[in-house]
């Protein structure tokens, strides 16, 4: 009888604490795991959106194999992940280094570098589709940079940035920078301020100059830092879509596509909405490759 | 002795200077822009393509009042407020229950659901907005408060219920016991205790939630068509498409975008660091 009670009560117990997990697990279900499996089941279907679907296997797959407009939106969106990948980041950690050290306004700084961060895509978008405007009224280039550039000397260099499709997504890739690099400089300033000021001492008393310590102390204890700057680099920039919304509009659609613009374009222009959900698959197969691969690269320099 | 040294103070600050000169250049190129568009939000559009100089010789403040009006950026503003504080009062509550229960309590499936939660928070899902916006559309939450509400309170979850875990798991079990003798129930320990104890990691899912959904923009994209319903960064690029070459109303509502949430994050700096350099957080 008292264990019988006992069982009872414990049963009582467990739900009671399930309760506490409930809502979110509710939330998580209807839109987290029902939406990611529904993702697959649609993308072996052909639909628009309403009425009755068609299975059509790997249909939407093999199709999106030869799909030029796709490869090539992967390919814009790695070319604006490589220029975040060694400018933005090489600028990040340059700053970070000049601040970890005794310098005045240090606090400063750091605040500043953070704002362009804090800002959304569509305000840093909107602001530099207005410096970079391309217009001229009354003989005055209406944009910054173009009026700039005119009035210091450079009137060769006064130029479509935006609006010619070979600059325009180096333009994009360096704003997207601007608005990176200081997310970057946060977590590798931090990283570098926890790296033991003995290990600096120790490598000084053996000969090793400011070069040399560097090398041998402060690059491999920054690299599991760096491993998670790359990282979340390589996944914030492959999915970069609103920023060029805010900044090209509709303006230049096959020179700036990224596979988000893809994906959308599949769903609200062409109602293709299996074909949609096989590009956003592959498109998340292939950011979790990557984050893979730049987790194992960095393991693989850690050991060495 | 004498010169070595003076060579080596000389050495110091030509370092110092080239530092600082590089690093206020960086600073420059962050905040010019910024500058340029508080600038244009007090000019005329006769003004804005005439007007040179970095400060305008005439302010005009009209620009806000018209944006708040006529661009029916006062109503986005209304509304990017509601979303905000319900998303973020959503996430707070239901996080910290789940991580609550998740640190302390006992049930069956306590484990694998949790490691789901983990992984739901590391494994991308760019296109999962094309099955979210059928499914909504099932609901009938398309164009509704709360269908956008629910997708966010869901973005941000995860990530809020690690790290409450962890702060959770940090807790000192005595005080617990002690409270439980006194006939405190679960409720009123998470109420009354666990809370509390939390406050500082409630403090950085609060202000990192905030500033992702002042600033979200895909999904008010795909689910609010209704321009009563539409936040400030969806409000924002409908006015550019509709009026693109009315400037300076347009640099007043980026401002109004843009001054609040700089706000925050010069009163909540210190939290902001704290939650990037401790947790990791991916925003």
């Amino acid at each position: 009888m008292n264990e019988k009670l006992r069982t009872a009560a414990i049963a009582k117990d467990n739900f009671q604490n399930f309760l506490f997990v409930l809502p979110a697990v509710i939330i998580f279900c209807i839109f987290y795991v029902y939406p990611f499996l529904n993702m697959i089941f649609l993308s072996f279907h052909e639909w628009i959106g309403i009425g009755p679907m068609h299975f059509i296997g790997l249909k939407n797959y093999t199709e999106l194999m030869g799909d030029h407009i796709w490869w090539n939106s992967i390919g814009h969106a790695a070319y604006i992940t490589l220029i975040a990948l060694t400018f933005q980041n090489a600028l990040a950690f340059a700053l970070a280094l000049a601040c970890d050290r005794e310098i005045r306004m240090k606090r400063f700084y750091r605040v500043v570098f953070f704002i362009p961060p804090v800002l959304s895509e569509v305000v840093v978008g909107l602001i530099w589709n207005w410096i970079l405007n391309p217009e001229m009224q009354n003989g005055q280039h209406i944009g910054l940079l173009n009026s700039f550039l005119y009035h210091s000397g450079f009137p060769q260099l006064v130029h479509n940035w935006l609006g010619d499709p070979q600059t325009a997504l180096t333009t994009i890739a360096i704003v997207n920078s601007w608005k990176g690099f200081g997310w970057g400089f946060i977590i590798m300033l931090a990283g570098l301020q926890t790296i033991d000021k003995q290990l600096y001492e120790a490598a000084r008393i053996d000969g090793a100059g400011r070069w040399k310590a560097f090398i041998h102390v402060t690059i491999p204890m920054m690299l599991p830092v760096l491993a998670v700057v790359m990282i979340l680099t390589i996944l914030g920039c492959m999915q970069v879509f609103v920023l060029i919304i805010a900044m090209v509009n509709e303006g230049l659609v096959n020179h700036t596509d990224v596979p988000v613009t893809c994906i959308f374009s599949a769903m609200q222009n062409t109602n293709r909405f299996g074909y949609a959900c096989a590009e956003a698959v592959i498109f998340g197969i292939i950011l979790v490759t990557l984050s893979f691969l730049t987790k194992k690269v960095t393991d693989r320099f850690k050991q060495a | 002795m004498s010169t070595r040294f003076s060579k080596y103070t000389a050495w110091k600050m030509i370092q110092s200077t080239l530092i600082h000169i590089f690093l206020m250049s960086v600073t420059l190129t962050c905040l010019f822009p910024l500058l340029w568009m508080f600038r244009c939000s007090f000019m005329t559009n006769d003004t804005v393509f005439v007007d040179q100089g970095l400060i305008p010789h005439h302010l005009d403040f009209s620009n806000f009042a018209s944006a708040w009006t006529k661009g029916n950026f006062g109503v986005y503003f209304i509304n990017s407020v509601i979303y905000t504080v319900s998303v973020v009062f959503g996430i707070v509550l239901i996080s910290s229950l789940a991580a609550y229960a998740f640190s302390r309590l006992k049930f069956p499936g306590k484990n694998i659901l949790f490691y789901l939660f983990v992984a739901a928070m590391m494994i991308p899902l760019p296109g999962s907005f094309v099955a979210l916006f059928v499914l909504m559309t099932k609901l009938h939450l398309i164009n509704t408060r709360l269908g956008y509400i629910l997708c966010m309170i869901n973005v941000g979850l995860s990530m809020s219920i690690l790290l409450l875990k962890t702060f959770f798991d940090k807790m000192p079990h005595d005080l617990e016991d002690a409270a439980r003798i006194d006939g405190c129930s679960k409720i009123g320990i998470w109420l009354h205790m666990a809370l509390p104890f939390a406050r500082p990691a409630i403090a950085v899912i609060v202000i990192f939630n905030s500033l992702n959904v002042w600033n979200e923009y895909i999904l008010a994209f795909l689910l609010l068509g209704d321009s009563n319903l539409m936040p400030l960064q969806r409000g924002l690029v409908v006015f550019q498409g509709a009026n693109s070459t009315d400037y300076p109303v347009l640099m007043a509502g980026l401002t109004m975008a843009a001054v609040p949430i700089i706000m925050v994050y010069l009163f909540m700096q210190k939290y902001i660091v704290k939650g990037l350099s401790s947790g990791e957080v991916i925003g």
